[in-house]
């Protein structure tokens, strides 16, 4: 088993049809995840053909699931589209949500969440701007690699991308039951917490990696969520020890403002609740071989 | 994007708020011009991107046009904490009775908006909520919502706004929130909203910050780039689509995805420590394609920094092939020569990931003096510093 995403998963891609979206939509299915249809209400009625499997493309997400019985999407609109197509797998009610989409406006994000909570949380909303979600050897939502490594007993939830992916591969032997990649947007819609949460639940996770970068205090909070309901063994990392204050690196949130936000802030937070803390990536993944091994 | 106080003033009275009649020179001719246009007594104020302006003595009060040219020479060029006076903003002045605070944010925590409220202002309002909390008001926007008459009446009472005010304070909330969603904007703070001797209220200090990602929806945000402040480098990169930061180090750094060159950042300042104090010398993340155009770029944004001294290429190949950076990176190096820039400064590359294999195989084949294969992060990190201080 795995968290959110499973072999039973059954998912369905908006903007299937455009470049990013097709190219990865062909990964998927070539790392075994049953992707049963896509969206474009410009396409609707037509199929696409991936190497042999034809899917399907429908003008919404609610006729997409109804065909299909889709529980999935991965979003890969643009950023001017991403709030309606979000606002529109919430309207059919889908169980996850995985956004892709780089450089959505954060009024835009704040909109759809604040739509999501109104509807009762309904969705599971992964990013905006993330890499997406991967169980390894069942399914793979997103645009993370899933051959970097097999399928073990390590839950990880990271803000970054190609971090996620240097963590996967540096502990490719012992491997993992899902990777999750959260994004690096101001507001996101699921956070370390929620990633947490679920892998303490998860009879198939052992332990946790968690991975953050300098902005906001959510590590500070994953911390206070550790210590009052977290028994599996977590190992952290945070990425941005030397960035500057004020310089935004890369990903929207990553900016240190004032006194906020520092990577120093965010360790000193971890450890006082006994989360061991790398100091680099590597000295990370050793930190959790020591768990894994001592297990 | 921060905004500037004049461009926040402009910004505000756009939005129909009301502001302080005034303008922005850049040279005392043009504070002239402003002085004689608003006549009387006015308030010349240097524009940084910093506080503790009124202690370094960019704010001054002049009467008549010829002490505003005197004061608004003495300002424009003035060096405060390190930020050299390009702009003055000239306005009348208020006679002001009391101060306030108002601010609309981004509540990451809270994943919505939040909007602060203090009559108690005119001062650091994280001291004032550390100190008197109960003279602060948060109130959680629901983004779907926003703000109507109702929710700023409540606001502007719970937070204790005199009767006299009121009516005035809760049009300017929701006028200032309907300039937040306008501009998507991720913060409009008034540290002081005055009240005038006359009764009135008046925004007199603007603090904004606009969302970039919205920049498709706002073709006249980028109007408001300061483009003196902007570093040569961080321009040229962004010409060529490339996220670089300039930092101020000796290692040059390249690597593919924001949080593995943040991370890169660190691990070459652990090894620095090591090496002379070498540091970083940017934050360059060339993305995912990393094709030899891109590399190409990149190595020539980062290479035209003097101080660099070595550079770091770090790239896990999850999508992108480790075989089609490394031959982006010896084909970079040929086309960087073809453009008449030797490169003579040594290349640490680090290639992990899909086909590293392949990747590290071409790099040997390319027999390139400056190239130095190093199959470990730490370890290229390590040989980049030392490379670097050796240059120094």
């Amino acid at each position: 088993m795995a968290i959110w995403l499973t072999k039973d998963s059954k998912v369905i891609v908006q903007g299937m049809t455009g470049s990013e979206g097709s190219k990865h939509t062909r990964r998927m299915l070539a790392a075994g995840t049953d992707i049963v249809g896509g969206v474009n209400p410009r396409k609707a009625g037509t199929t696409v053909d991936f190497d042999g499997a034809q899917l399907p493309v429908f003008a919404n997400v609610a006729d997409a699931m109804r065909e299909t019985g889709a529980n999935v999407t991965v979003i890969f609109v643009p950023p001017q589209f991403t709030k309606g197509a979000v606002i529109e797998a919430i309207d059919a009610g889908i169980s996850l949500a995985v956004v892709i989409t780089e450089g959505v406006p954060v009024h835009d994000t704040a909109a759809f969440w604040a739509y999501n909570v109104a509807q009762g949380e309904r969705t599971r909303i992964i990013g905006p701007n993330c890499p997406g979600i991967v169980s390894p050897g069942a399914a793979n939502a997103g645009i993370i690699p899933a051959d970097i490594t097999g399928t073990g007993r390590i839950g990880l939830v990271s803000k970054s991308g190609t971090l996620t992916y240097q963590m996967m591969y540096e502990l490719r032997d012992i491997g993992f039951s899902t990777c999750v990649g959260i994004g690096g947007d101001p507001i996101i819609g699921t956070t370390h917490i929620d990633a947490l949460a679920a892998f303490e639940d998860d009879p198939d996770t052992d332990a946790i990696v968690m991975i953050g970068e300098i902005g906001g205090d959510a590590e500070e909070r994953a911390a206070e969520f550790i210590k009052a309901n977290v028994t599996k063994p977590v190992v952290g990392y945070i990425a941005g020890f030397t960035a500057p204050p004020g310089k935004t690196m890369g990903h929207a949130g990553a900016i240190i403002s004032g006194s906020a936000g520092t990577a120093e802030a965010k360790k000193t937070a971890l450890e006082a609740v006994g989360v061991k803390v790398g100091k680099t990536p590597t000295e990370t993944a050793r930190l959790m071989r020591e768990i894994m091994s001592a297990g | 994007m921060d905004l500037y106080e004049y461009q926040g003033r402009d910004l505000f009275e756009r939005h129909g708020l009301p502001v302080l009649a005034g303008g922005v020179a850049t040279t005392p001719e043009e504070a002239r011009a402003i002085a004689e246009r608003l006549g009387g007594r006015v308030v010349v104020k240097a524009q940084v991107k910093v506080g503790g302006r009124g202690k370094a003595g960019g704010v001054k009060l002049t009467e008549g046009a010829e002490e505003t040219v005197a004061r608004a020479t003495d300002i424009l060029g003035m060096d405060i904490k390190g930020h050299t006076v390009h702009k003055v903003m000239i306005t009348v002045t208020a006679d002001v009775a009391e101060e306030y605070y108002f601010s609309y944010l981004l509540d990451r925590a809270n994943r919505t908006f939040l909007c602060i409220a203090s009559v108690a202002g005119g001062m650091d309002i994280e001291q004032v909520a550390a100190e008197t909390p109960e003279k602060v008001v948060k109130a959680p926007i629901d983004a779907n919502v926003g703000v109507d008459a109702a929710t700023a009446r409540r606001i502007v009472t719970q937070a204790g706004f005199p009767a006299e005010v009121a009516d005035q304070a809760v049009e300017i909330a929701v006028d200032l929130w309907q300039a937040f969603v306008a501009e998507d904007a991720t913060l409009v703070e008034v540290n002081p909203l005055a009240k005038t001797a006359e009764g009135g209220l008046l925004l007199l200090d603007a603090k904004i910050s606009l969302d970039e990602n919205a920049a498709f929806r706002h073709p006249d945000h980028e109007a408001l780039v300061d483009q003196a402040a902007v570093d040569p480098l961080e321009q040229a990169a962004k010409e060529k689509d490339l996220n670089y930061v300039k930092l101020d180090g000796e290692v040059g750094i390249i690597g593919n995805g924001a949080g593995l060159v943040m991370s890169t950042l660190d691990v070459v300042a652990y090894a620095g420590e090591r090496h002379g104090g070498v540091k970083p010398a940017n934050f360059l993340d060339i993305g995912g394609g990393a094709s030899a155009a891109v590399m190409a770029n990149g190595l020539e944004i980062v290479l035209s920094d003097p101080a660099v001294k070595s550079v770091f290429v770090n790239v896990f190949g999850g999508i992108t092939a480790c075989d089609a950076v490394a031959n982006g990176i010896v084909q970079a190096l040929a086309l960087l020569e073809q453009r008449g820039e030797k490169v003579t400064r040594p290349l640490v590359v680090r290639l992990d990931g899909n086909n590293a294999e392949a990747g590290r195989a071409i790099l040997d084949g390319a027999n390139n003096p400056l190239i130095q294969r190093v199959d470990t992060m730490d370890g290229a990190a390590e040989r980049a510093a030392e490379l670097a201080a050796a240059g120094v």
